[in-house]
This record gives structure tokens, C-alpha cells and sequence, in this order.
């Protein structure tokens, strides 16, 4: 049904159908998820799966639970009740670095990059190699490191910046490095937190184009507002209001919903 | 157990409690609501204890007929006067290390020490005492057998109607109202015009002046020497953070039960065994709680 | 010439090391067992700089370890003074046989091993499991602090069977050999100076490592290193534990170099004091924390008998200048100084 949909769409997303015919196994699935804090339930009974070289986009109302349920999936916040299925494999309930070994990996919503250390650096310490402390400590950087920084590096527009300090990046080049440092762990499941939040028109665009990219060979969750955006890089959308689904669906289909517009405009 | 001694123990249990609360008491406001470390706490409850030394003397140099009230007075200045204290010391120096904890924590640990050599340059390195109320002095002895220190009596007295204060003052008025919205959300109350930093400073005051009723306290059952702070200050830590920092009413409940456990320890046990045990107890319960006994579990 | 940062500490703590053996030529054996006394807390510095300069990490009981260390060294020194009696504190509190958990440190090989695992698997398991339960910050301190007061309770209250509140004292000897006249303790000071020299290496060599990045990056965004799949619980306890083990070496030199361990010494204010030789000499300097040690030690010394009672105003300023204007220490003021240096030099 989702193939169907996808028609409608401007030839620029012509890459996309390809992954979504091809993409028939769903890679992602949370069952009955549910969180309360303290009695109010910020995501209640929600049920979501997502394919293979798929991107979802998610929106909703502040306070929808957008962000708790991306916490739940990467295992920062433990569900109440319900489950995380990643694979075939239920991975709520495991630490979060095993979550990511898993290849799950989270983009924070305000750009988390070390300040202190280099660019280069930041991509470095983010490849899974060498994670223990022993090999951490007799670690050695070689060519082929290197390779695999500038490589990470050149797909997120920051090939010449590998040897400034991240702290003085621009807000834009902060949230590349981000996803840039994600995407060098190879996830299978990419999870975006507002990953064009503060970035100027023209770094709009490369980003649309690079999550487009990164999409192929993967799953990809995005949270995001603005529905210009939304439509340029979704394959389809979910919308949460007071933490249920309220409905799914491509991006026109979306905003034609009189639910879903009730919700945005109502009250 | 007999029961005149179960109930002894239960007595001094409570007794223990109200001690431990009036020096949580404070430290719940700064450390709990403010997030401010100030290491130099008990300095401030050693400042009250000075001053109702002070008082004592005064009123047996200008009024020894009037020693019996001189605790009326001597209460009030110690809260005065490190209530004035802490503001100023807000003002002049806590300010400067909002949202730096650990540098808070060893600035003022610096003072603390700075404090300490101040007091023993006017006080001198000896311990100081003032002398009890004969009022106070004794016991009521209700039934054959059990005794209950007048002293005691009156601490318990005075700690419900401070901790009645604070919980009316907090929740009950205008001002608490403004300084549990600073402490909650800073940005919002200043956008609704709120002077956030007045506010500061007086949320401050109030939790060194609760300070200095507890030094004023302690003078009732103990003497006051220069370190006498450095003794109360990992205790009064102890019982905020056990009973959940956001929550006046945990560090209520958490000095009652570090206070009830650890005199039934000392029955049981020798009294360093006792305090260490209680010690390691709350770590271990702090283990299974990390955000103390009665946090609530909220969404990041 | 122009260096890099990595060479000059190397080159920095290489000049420290020449100079301290200098000392032995220099300065008379009364001053010299001093210096020793401060480089035992050179020990706790470095293990410092690594848990709070790097991984952010600020304990308040690392007077725990140094007193593990201490006490067991002095525990082995007091067997051997009081052989073939008991320990005279035991006599004197009516103790008939030595308590089971004495009898390993009869054995100096023994006694060394556990001075090292004793500290280190005791930090690691503690560590961990607060840790993995993301208490952090000044809650650490906090629970750091209230351990090195449950020690020093317990230590006071055990007077028959440790010493309490006297300690651990009046031992001369170590393997037969006097420990109080003056030849030995050049030898003590030469031995303390090269360990302390290979300590700071291996120092360096982690700062400059992977995992010293990797420290950095959890002080700064521990979310997002835990997200990079790292288990940083188990990083943080690991450094934890080695700053715990220096500690504990820095404590055996302690016993060794005085004669003396007490309670006094490793308590709350014994070990919020260790924190300051570190900010002192710069929270992310390998040899700034030895230098550190070593000038605080020194002033301590100098003014608490010269000047008695200046001598805590002028620490209690010292930890709010510090914390203040010199958030790097004498080590940051240096690198500005070397800094400053290069870029007039590339200006010219």
C-alpha cells in the first residue's frame, strides 16, 4: 500500500520507491509501547514498524511523546510495558550500548558533539573499534582510520574541517557531524531527533539530499516539524498526539486528514 | 526489651530525628531546590551557635535576671544573623558559580575553611558553652521509670514549628510561590517578571538562616568549637540526598528513618560501628534509589 | 622551536623527574623525607587528574585508597618492628592473638600485591555499580565523601585491633633495614621518585591515548559516548579503580617515608585537601598534579608552623582562587605562557 502512495511524488524521490519495492521485510517494529511518569502516560500502547531502506518521518504537537518514544527504542528510557523488536530480536531492556551494537543509533535533539576534541577525533572515537579499555588504551591510528574518517567525513559536507575543534563547528555543521558520527558505526536503524533544526536554507537542502542517501541499505526515523521538509524526505509519515498513533500515511495524505489537521489547527 | 526502654528508644529515636531534620532543613532549600553545594553549610549552623553564645553573654553581662528567656532572643539573631549572612554571601559569592556544582562544592569548601579560622580567631580553638535555662534543665518523668530530657523536649517543640514555617512559608505564600517557580523553571518566571535573582538570594538566606536556628539548637545539647560545621556537614549531605533532593517532605521522612535506624544500631551496637553502619546503609539504599527514597520518576 | 602538546608534557615530566633526583644532592635528609611526604600525594593527584581533570569524575574520598595503601604498609612495618610479640596497641587493649586479617601482611610480597588489588577491586565493584546506576556529579562526592567518613569511624572506633584514632606508628625498620637514618631514606626517596616517574608516564601514555579521548568525551557528553556503544560505567569505574590503586601506592610511600598512618590523615578533610593538589597544579596536567603536591605540601608545611593561623585562610583562598581564575592550574597558566610564545613567534 505504501508503494502506492509513494507515486504521486515529485521524480527526485524516484530512488526511494526503488527501496521501498524493494524493501518488502520490516527491519523495526515496537509492540504496545507504553510510558508513564508518575502516573501520566506519555506514550500509551503504540504500535509502529519500519522497513528496510524506509524513511519514517514522525511529527506531532509538542508533547506527543515524539522524542520519549525514540528514547524507548534506543533504550534510554525503559518502557513500561510493551516491547522493542529489532531484527526479530527484542532489544528493549538491554543497556544502551548494547542497543547500539545491535546497530541502532540516536541522534540527540540539541547537537551532542565532544567540544573539547577535533573533528577528526569526534569521527574516531565514534568508530566501534577499540570500544574496551585495554584496547582503547593501546590503540593505534593507522591509514586505513584515516580513510574511514575522511570517507565519513566527506558525506556529511565536512571533509575540510577534520582538524578544527568541534566546539567552534557552525549549530549546522554541529548537527552533520552528528549524523556523521553515526552513520561511521554503520546503524541499520537510524534515529533523528530534529536534524535540521537551526540550519540555514542551503544546509537544508544537503541534508534532505543526505538523509535521502543514507536511507538506502537502512531504516531511517526522523522527528521533524516543518512539512515542507517533511515532504521532501518522507516515504511516509506517523503522527502521535498525546502519546497514540493518531495516523500514518504519506505526506499529502497527512495533511489532508481531518484529524490530523483538527489536532494542528483545532482546539 | 522491656517496654520503658523500647519506649526510651523510640524517644530518643524522635529526638535524633529533630536534630538531623533541623540540619537537613536548610541544606533541603539550598542543595535540594537550589541545586547549590555549599560545603560550607555547617559553618553557618556553627555562625548560629556563636551568636546565641554572644547573646548568652550579653544577657548575663546586661541582664543575668533574664537569662531564663535569653533562648527567645538568642533563636531569633542566630536565624537573623545568618539569614543576613547568606544573602550576602549569595550575593557576593555564591552567585558566581550557578551551574558549575563541582566548582561550587570546592569553592566552598574554601570558605568553609576560611570560616572555621575566623571563628577561631575570635573565639579562640576551645570549645564555648552556654549555660541551659534551669526550665530546661531535668526531666519529665511522665511514669515510673522513664525519663525524658527537657531539653529534648523543647527541640522536638521548636523543630515542628520551624519545619510548620517552612512548609507555609513555601507553600503557602506569595514568596514561596516565586521561589519554587525560580527554582523550577528560571527562565519562564523571569519572563513573567519575576527578579530572579532577588529571589535567589533570598531563597539562600533562608537556608543559612535555618542553619543558624540549628547552630542555636545544638548549643542546648553540646558545646561549639571552630570545627564543630565539619562535623554536621556530611550528615546534613546525607540526609537531603537520601531522602531525594526535590522533596522537603523526603528529607522529612529520610531524617526519620536514618534517625529511627540509627538509634535502634546503637542499642544493638557499639556507636561507631552504629554510625557506620547507617552509613553504608544509606549508600546501599541509594544503590536501589539513586535519586533518593522519594523521587519521583519524570521524563527527561 | 616549536613543540607539541604531547611532547612538552613528555619533556615537562622528564624535567621534574631530573630535578627531584637533583633534591638527593641538594637538600639535607630532614628536608628530603619531606619532599618524599608530598610526592606520596603526588600519587593521588596524578589518580586525580585522570577520574576529575579527564573523566570528569570528582571523588572526595580518595584518602580511602591512600589509606588502604597507608595501612597496610604500615601493618606489614608494625609486624616487624613488634615480632615475635603482638602489636603494642593490641597488648596495651588486652588482645591475645592476632586477628585472622593480620596475618597475611607478615608476608612483604603478599602485602604488595594486596596494597594494589585490595584498592583496585574494591573501586572497580564499587564504581561500577554506582555508575551503571548514573549517579554522578556531586552525588559521587557526596557518596565518596560519606565512605571516607564511614572509614575513618570505623578506623576510631577499632583502638584494639587497628590503632584507632592514634594510628599506626613507632616502626623503624623495613626488611631489617632502618628506615630512619639517613642513608635508607635517600634510597627510600630515590625508589619513590622512580616509581612516581614511571607512574607519570604511563600517565601521559593514557592521556594521550584513545581512552584519554574517549574520557574527555564522557566528561563532556556522556550520553552521547553511551550512544557510540561504549559501556562508559565500565570505562569511568576502570580509571576509578586505577586512580585508586595510585592512591594507595601514594599512601604505602606514605607510611614508609613518616612512620606513621592515622586516621587524620585519609578522613574527609584529608581527602577533599588531595583534590586541590590537582587544581593547583591543573586538573588535566599529568606533572602539574605532581607539582601540585608538592607546593601545597610544601606551604603547608612552611605556614601551619610558621604562621598557624594563616595557614587555613590561605587554603581556603587557594581553593576559591583556584576554582575562580585558574580553572587549569599552574599548567594552564604554563600553556598559555608556551602558546603565547608560539604565535608571536609565527607573527615575526
Amino acid at each position: 500500500m505504501s508503494a502506492s502512495m509513494q507515486m504521486a511524488r515529485d521524480p527526485e524521490q524516484e530512488l526511494s520507491i526503488r527501496n521501498e519495492n524493494v524493501a518488502s521485510e520490516e527491519t523495526f517494529r515496537v509492540e504496545d509501547l507504553s510510558v508513564s511518569f508518575d502516573g501520566f502516560r506519555a506514550v500509551d500502547n503504540l504500535c509502529l514498524s519500519v522497513a528496510k531502506n524506509e524513511l519514517r518521518v514522525i511529527i506531532g504537537p509538542n508533547g506527543a511523546g515524539k522524542t520519549t518514544l525514540l528514547d524507548m527504542i534506543c533504550g534510554k528510557t525503559r518502557p513500561t510495558e510493551g516491547k522493542v523488536i529489532f531484527d526479530g530480536e527484542v532489544v528493549s531492556g538491554l543497556p544502551e550500548y548494547q542497543i547500539v551494537k545491535k546497530g541502532i543509533g540516536r541522534k540527540f535533539q540539541t547537537p551532542s558533539v565532544y567540544e573539547d576534541l577535533s573533528v577528526f577525533e569526534n569521527f574516531e572515537i565514534s568508530m566501534p573499534d577499540a570500544q574496551g579499555v585495554l584496547d582503547s588504551l593501546f590503540f593505534k591510528r593507522d591509514e586505513a582510520i584515516r580513510e574511514r574518517v575522511s570517507r565519513a567525513a566527506a558525506e556529511v559536507f565536512l571533509a575540510d574541517q577534520l582538524h578544527r575543534k568541534a566546539g567552534t563547528l557552525s549549530h549546522g555543521q554541529k548537527q552533520w557531524l552528528e549524523i556523521g558520527m553515526l552513520l561511521i558505526q554503520e546503524p541499520r536503524l537510524l534515529l533523528l531527533d530534529e536534524p535540521v533544526a537551526g540550519m540555514s536554507p542551503r544546509e537544508r537542502e544537503a541534508t534532505a539530499e543526505l538523509l535521502t542517501r543514507v536511507a538506502n541499505g537502512r531504516s531511517v526515523i526522523v522527528i521533524e516539524h516543518d512539512m515542507d521538509f517533511v515532504k521532501r524526505i518522507a516515504h511516509k509519515v506517523t503522527v502521535l498526539h498525546q502519546g497514540r498513533l493518531l495516523a500514518e500515511g504519506s505526506a499529502d495524505e497527512i495533511q489532508s486528514n481531518p484529524k490530523v489537521i483538527e489536532v494542528y489547527l483545532g482546539h | 526489651m522491656s517496654l520503658e526502654i523500647a519506649f526510651m528508644q523510640l524517644f530518643n529515636g524522635v529526638s535524633l530525628f529533630t536534630i538531623l531534620l533541623l540540619m537537613a532543613l536548610g541544606l533541603a532549600i539550598v542543595f535540594g531546590l537550589m541545586g547549590v553545594i555549599n560545603m560550607a553549610h555547617g559553618e553557618l549552623m556553627a555562625l548560629g551557635a556563636y551568636v546565641t553564645y554572644l547573646t548568652a553573654l550579653a544577657f548575663q553581662a546586661v541582664a543575668p535576671g533574664a537569662m531564663e528567656i535569653y533562648l527567645f532572643v538568642a533563636i531569633p539573631m542566630a536565624f537573623g544573623v545568618t539569614f543576613l549572612f547568606g544573602y550576602v554571601l549569595e550575593k557576593g559569592f555564591i552567585c558566581w558559580f550557578y551551574n558549575r556544582p563541582l566548582d561550587t562544592l570546592l569553592a566552598t569548601w574554601g570558605l568553609s575553611l576560611i570560616l572555621q579560622q575566623a571563628y577561631r580567631s575570635i573565639f579562640g580553638a576551645q570549645e564555648v558553652s552556654v549555660p541551659l535555662p534551669t526550665w530546661l534543665t531535668g526531666a519529665w518523668e511522665p511514669v515510673d521509670g522513664i525519663q525524658l530530657p527537657l531539653n529534648r523536649i523543647f527541640i522536638i517543640g521548636l523543630t515542628i514549628v520551624v519545619a510548620v514555617s517552612v512548609y507555609l512559608l513555601l507553600y503557602r505564600t506569595r514568596w514561596g510561590l516565586r521561589m519554587r517557580a525560580v527554582t523550577q523553571n528560571r527562565a519562564m518566571s523571569a519572563a513573567v517578571g519575576i527578579d530572579t535573582k532577588k529571589v535567589d538570594a533570598r531563597t539562600f538566606a533562608l537556608g543559612s538562616g535555618l542553619a543558624g536556628i540549628a547552630g542555636a539548637v545544638f548549643t542546648m545539647v553540646g558545646s561549639t568549637n571552630p570545627g564543630t560545621g565539619q562535623l554536621y556537614i556530611v550528615d546534613s549531605f546525607i540526609v537531603v540526598v537520601f531522602g531525594g533532593v526535590q522533596s522537603l517532605i523526603g528529607t522529612v521522612m529520610s531524617a526519620f528513618a536514618i534517625a529511627q535506624t540509627q538509634t535502634s544500631l546503637e542499642y544493638l551496637l557499639s556507636g561507631s560501628l552504629a554510625k557506620a553502619t547507617i552509613l553504608l546503609l544509606v549508600i546501599v539504599v541509594l544503590y536501589f534509589r539513586p535519586n533518593g527514597l522519594f523521587a519521583v520518576k519524570q521524563r527527561s | 622551536m616549536k613543540l607539541t602538546r604531547e611532547a612538552t608534557e613528555y619533556l615537562t615530566v622528564g624535567l621534574l623527574a631530573a630535578v627531584l633526583l637533583a633534591f638527593t644532592m641538594t637538600l639535607d635528609p630532614f628536608r628530603l623525607n619531606n619532599v618524599g611526604k608530598y610526592l606520596s600525594f603526588g600519587f593521588v593527584a596524578i589518580g586525580i587528574v585522570l577520574t576529575w581533570g579527564y573523566g570528569g569524575v570528582l571523588s572526595l574520598g580518595q584518602g580511602i585508597f591512600f589509606g588502604l595503601g597507608g595501612y597496610m604498609m604500615a601493618m606489614f612495618l608494625k609486624l616487624e618492628a613488634s615480632a615475635p610479640e603482638l602489636p603494642d596497641f593490641m597488648v596495651w587493649s588486652g588482645i591475645e592473638a592476632l586477628p585472622v586479617w593480620w596475618e597475611p601482611f607478615y608476608s612483604l610480597p603478599i602485602t604488595l600485591v594486596l596494597i594494589h588489588l585490595i584498592p583496585a577491586v574494591g573501586a572497580y565493584l564499587f564504581a561500577y555499580a554506582i555508575f551503571r546506576k548514573r549517579v554522578s556529579g556531586v552525588y559521587f562526592a557526596i557518596v565518596t565523601l560519606a565512605l571516607a567518613m564511614t572509614m575513618t569511624v570505623l578506623i576510631v572506633g577499632a583502638q584494639s585491633t587497628i590503632g584507632g584514632a592514634n594510628g599506626i606508628t613507632d616502626f623503624r625498620t623495613f626488611l631489617g633495614m632502618d628506615i630512619v637514618d639517613d642513608a635508607s631514606k635517600m634510597v627510600l626517596y630515590v625508589l619513590q621518585v622512580l616509581v612516581l616517574f614511571t607512574v607519570m608516564l604511563a600517565a601521559l601514555k593514557l592521556t594521550n591515548s584513545r581512552l584519554g579521548k574517549i574520557l574527555i568525551a564522557i566528561r563532556d557528553k556522556e550520553d552521547r559516548v553511551r550512544f557510540s556503544g561504549y559501556n562508559t560505567a565500565h570505562v569511568k569505574a576502570a580509571v576509578f579503580a586505577l586512580a585508586a590503586v595510585l592512591s594507595a601506592m601514594g599512601g604505602a610511600f606514605y607510611s614508609l617515608q613518616t612512620g606513621l598512618i592515622a586516621p587524620s590523615l585519609i578522613g574527609v578533610v584529608a581527602s577533599v585537601e588531595m583534590v586541590i593538589y590537582a587544581a593547583v597544579g591543573g586538573r588535566l596536567s599529568v606533572p602539574g598534579a605532581v607539582v601540585g603536591a608538592i607546593l601545597i605540601g610544601f606551604l603547608k608545611s612552611y605556614l601551619s608552623e610558621t604562621f598557624p593561623e594563616y595557614w587555613l585562610y590561605f587554603l581556603g583562598s587557594i581553593f576559591i582562587f583556584v576554582v575562580l581564575f585558574m580553572p587549569k592550574g599552574l599548567a594552564g597558566f604554563f600553556d598559555r605562557l608556551r602558546v603565547g610564545r608560539a604565535l608571536g613567534g609565527e607573527a615575526r
